[in-house]
């Protein structure tokens, strides 16, 4: 089906997310939308899905205008949109949440299940997915959840698929097998929109490509351009995908985790005998699928978890048995995996957010009292030292972007003296100019002698920062390789495959996007 | 298991790997083994033999009746020698706390059939010891008439409150649904001098706090926990209010008494025991049975059901497949006002009785833990509600034949098991995720 915007234009209050898109996408073409986090992607993929009704313009299918009072109209229309956050409810088995909204009933409103149960098994095998009708949503890995969406899209005769950010949460392996979908979907006739800000996965997989920057149609491209100048297209300026760095230099152990274990709550080893060595002047990043135990490891190490075992060594004290508050006055800086729910408090100042873990230490504040005074000046030093955009430290720190906030954020935690610095995901959801800035200011910790443990889900920024990556998998280091590794390596890591199986795997069998990593740099 | 890796080898190539196992070794590693249920099932099987067997006259004997004069067929009454009986269903008990610290330490899981099957042990010796040489009889049947009679309004309430926080709407204002319920209907059937309109009134009052309820909820995302307690206050001022001007003034036209009629099921009000408890009830109570094992059927296997628990766990889903989330909210919360009302109507014509300030007493809140005590389940609320129901019966019997035990303890216990279930001692109970949170687009 042919999917075509003429002007759309859609704002919240005075804000324009999206500025008179027109985009055309032709019956089984696989058009990619590139653009930064927040250049209105996702927004514009809402607004053809029929979640938000746009302000100005006309979409069309098949030439026939059409307009949505709902997902439920699109969906009827033939749109099917598999969300970056899945729309799957966790307790319903995969029969329940493929059905749901579209449910083949017999008399009294009772559900047909065997006749449901048929029509997810009769997707999955055209499209050779391996996923049980009758598992619960909560028990299958992201990749197969995501499998689950697709049925779902495809079990309402979608035409037109969106994928809005569809490999941010697989290994290199699962994307590949997302490509190979892919290309079976355009096949068979299916248009398929593909947002992301990955450029080299745009390359490998898409027809063509539209870029998108601050709510604008930028620029169209062809997957044979190079990555620099899709960069600078979404960016809008020159930019250097890698951070410079020079070769760590690795002293004695300054941090170290040993045989650490944490139960959830509902009983769950969530980490299981994790140990980690990182030495003075070096980065260790965690890799892994998101929900393999890297929250659990960066909480446990700050006390937000209590470990069952194992030790935690700062320079020698074991932390293990510390409050959060002793560990942070002991020398962690501590970057949260989210920045507005646990970096910061959103109606507070920008001053007040700056001292939120020193307001009771000197030079803050003297007994009970508080300097007021001294707090601002330091935040209004501090914040024109880490390149804060901000109108004045009195402002609340919800006013800033994304990026500003988090600027905030490693500005609190690196103007003090730290002996170790753990950071989660530090750029997520930011633009490129922010991780640029992020990803420097780390590697100028680690040079003054700082052991960092960066945790982070995506790829590009740990061959960005580590020295040594470690990769985990349900709860486990699965291994520790050099911070050079090859991807494909890291991605069989990521899915539990041991390092020297990883190694022979990986040298047999090249996934499409590793291939098009030796292109770019051929 | 653990990684030796010093920075200094890093520069090389992986040697050492662990190999990525699967979790459950690890977790029956080091899963902390649960003593709690084992521990307590030791203590009251100690208790059981210590108070109930050894403090159990020499000699004595416990009757227990098993028929009323009026039944079908009339059982004669049974007598258990006290102290024997008392020992072995003790000793019983104690063979059960034995198994569960045997599968405990083994990380053995056991099923629900022990403390059910532990339950009616320690029940039953605690009655041999109340009954004995007392003389008098343990009537077994009105025992369990009053435990479904003490049930009823529970078991409706707690459906109420499943149905709407199935689909996300804390309802807090279960105990104002069914005083709202238990008014219209004492008004209505005693305004048409007919129980059965009012029994048809009933559920439009708890229907109707159920709106405002929901109105607020979706409509102003005011929080539900507030709106709820602020509808039960709203309800027992008004009703008293009516009831102290309106309902005390002329009370021959607006508050006399009618009762639903007993409706005898042939043949099967005749079994022995169950047949008169389950059997002889009014419609009010063929329709609880109705309620309940719809609901069972249609919360998991219907369209209706489907829906409704996609919108109380993850309403933005729901939206995007096209379900309407205000308006099932809405429906539904409405209908499990209706289910409420339904249950307030047996407090007043279910029962033959005048409508009287603050009738409820509690019960709305007891449904509510009820309900959380059965998991959100219409079964395991229906099993809940009956234990209450059954506790409260107890306490009732026993303090009218007289026992050693003080009968305010045994009244206390319906609000002591309360207490422990609504704190979790039952385990991780997993409400609706979206439970009590606006969608907001």
């Amino acid at each position: 089906m042919k999917l075509q915007l003429k002007g759309v234009t859609k704002r919240f209050g005075t804000f324009t997310a999206n500025d008179r898109i027109d985009l055309t996408v032709q019956p089984g073409e696989i058009h990619a939308l590139l653009g930064e986090n927040g250049a209105g992607k996702s927004t514009l993929m809402n607004t053809i899905y029929g979640l938000y009704s746009p302000e100005e313009g006309e979409i069309l299918l098949d030439d026939k205008r059409v307009t949505f009072n709902g997902p439920g109209d699109a969906v009827e229309a033939g749109i099917g949109m598999v969300h970056q956050h899945f729309m799957l409810i966790p307790v319903f088995s995969v029969t329940e949440s493929v059905m749901l909204g579209y449910e083949p009933t017999k008399t009294a409103g009772i559900i047909d299940f065997a006749e449901a149960r048929r029509r997810v098994q009769e997707i999955s095998a055209r499209f050779g997915f391996d996923v049980d009708p009758d598992a619960m949503i909560e028990d299958l890995p992201v990749g197969a959840q995501q499998r689950v969406e697709i049925i779902k899209a495809l079990s309402r005769d979608a035409r037109v698929l969106i994928l809005d950010e569809p490999t941010a949460v697989l290994t290199p392996q699962e994307t590949d097998e997302l490509i190979a979908i892919m290309r079976q979907l355009k096949e068979s006739g299916t248009s398929i929109v593909f947002i992301t800000h990955k450029l080299r996965e745009v390359r490998a997989i898409a027809d063509k490509i539209t870029v998108i920057r601050r709510g604008k149609i930028v620029g169209e491209a062809l997957p044979d351009s190079t990555e620099t100048e899709l960069a600078s297209l979404m960016v809008g300026r020159e930019v250097n995908l890698t951070t410079q760095k020079d070769p760590a230099e690795p002293g004695d152990v300054g941090f170290s985790v040993q045989d650490l274990t944490v139960v959830s709550r509902a009983g769950k080893v969530v980490l299981d005998n994790v140990s980690l060595d990182i030495a003075r002047g070096e980065i260790l990043c965690v890799a892994g699928v998101d929900g393999n135990g890297q929250t659990e490891l960066a909480e446990a190490i700050l006390g937000l978890r209590e470990a069952v075992d194992g030790t935690i060594t700062l320079d020698g004290t074991n932390l293990r048995r510390m409050s959060v508050k002793d560990r942070l006055n002991a020398g962690i800086g501590f970057v949260p995996e989210d920045r507005s729910t646990d970096g910061v408090i959103p109606a507070f100042s920008i001053t007040e957010n700056f001292v939120l873990d020193q307001y009771d230490q000197q030079p803050y504040s003297n007994g009970v009292a508080m300097k007021p005074s001294v707090m601002r000046e330091a935040a209004v030093e501090q914040t024109s030292r880490f390149d804060v955009r901000l109108g004045t430290v009195d402002d609340p720190i919800s006013t800033l972007s994304g990026g500003n906030q988090q600027k905030v954020v490693l500005a609190r935690e690196m103007s003090r003296d730290i002996r170790f610095f753990l950071a989660s995901q530090p750029t997520r959801g930011l633009d490129v100019g922010s991780i640029e800035f992020v990803h420097r200011t780390i590697i100028e910790e680690r040079d003054k002698g700082t052991p960092c443990l960066i945790v982070s889900t995506e790829l590009d920024e740990v061959s960005n920062l580590a020295d040594r990556i470690a990769v985990m998998y349900r709860g486990v280091v699965v291994g520790i390789v050099p911070g050079d590794t090859d991807r494909d390596v890291l991605g069989l890591m990521m899915a539990g495959v041991p390092v020297e199986e990883a190694y022979a795997q990986a040298k047999d069998h090249h996934t499409i996007l590793g291939g098009a990593d030796e292109g770019a740099q051929a | 298991m653990s990684d030796q890796h010093t920075p200094e080898q890093a520069t090389e190539v992986e040697t050492t790997a662990v190999q990525a196992q699967p979790l459950q070794e690890a977790e029956s590693r080091l899963q902390p083994i649960k003593w709690k249920f084992p521990i307590t099932y030791a203590l009251l099987a100690l208790l059981s033999l210590s108070a109930f067997t050894f403090l159990s006259p020499t000699g004595a004997v416990t009757q227990f009746r098993l028929a009323t004069a009026s039944d079908f067929v009339t059982l004669p009454a049974v007598n258990i020698p006290s102290f024997a009986g008392a020992l072995v269903l003790s000793l019983l008990q104690l063979g059960l706390a034995a198994l569960a610290i045997y599968c405990a330490a083994r990380r053995i899981k056991l099923g629900v059939w022990l403390p059910m099957l532990f339950g009616l042990f320690f029940v039953l010796a605690f009655l041999i010891y109340a009954g004995a040489g007392r003389g008098a009889f343990i009537p077994v049947v009105t025992l369990l008439a009053g435990a479904l009679m003490l049930s009823v309004p529970l078991i409706f309430g707690a459906m109420c409150g499943l149905v709407g926080e199935r689909s996300g709407i804390i309802n807090i204002a279960i105990e104002g649904q069914l005083l709202a319920g238990a008014f219209l209907a004492a008004v209505a059937a005693s305004f048409f001098t007919s129980a059965y309109v009012g029994l048809l009134a009933a559920p439009f009052a708890g229907a109707a706090v159920g709106g405002l309820l929901v109105w607020f909820a979706v409509k102003y995302h005011v929080n539900q926990i507030i709106v709820g307690v602020v509808l039960n206050v709203l309800v027992i001022g008004l009703t008293s209010f009516l009831y102290s001007t309106v309902l005390t003034q002329n009370s021959e036209m607006w508050n006399a008494r009618q009762q639903l009629p007993r409706l005898p099921i042939p043949g099967l009000s005749q079994i022995p025991i169950i047949g008169p408890v389950l059997f002889n009830q009014t419609i009010l109570v063929y329709l609880m049975y109705v309620i309940v094992f719809a609901l069972h059927i249609l919360v998991f296997k219907s369209r209706w059901g489907l829906r409704m628990r996609a919108v109380g766990e993850h309403p933005k889903a729901a939206d995007t497949v096209g379900i309407n989330v205000a308006r099932t909210r809405i429906f539904n919360t409405v209908l499990a006002g209706g289910i409420a009302g339904l249950g307030g109507a047996y407090f007043t014509v279910g029962q033959g009785l005048a409508f009287g300030q603050e009738m409820s007493a509690g019960q709305g809140f007891i449904a509510l833990a009820a309900m959380i005590l059965g998991r959100w389940n219409p079964k395991g609320a229906l099993l809940a509600a009956l234990l209450f129901g059954f506790s409260s019966s107890v306490g009732q019997v026993l303090s009218t034949i007289g026992t050693p035990v003080p009968s305010e303890m045994l009244l206390m216990l319906p609000y002591v098991i309360t207490i422990f279930a609504v704190a979790g001692f039952v385990g991780r109970v997993r409400p609706p995720a979206a439970e009590g949170v606006p969608y907001i687009k």
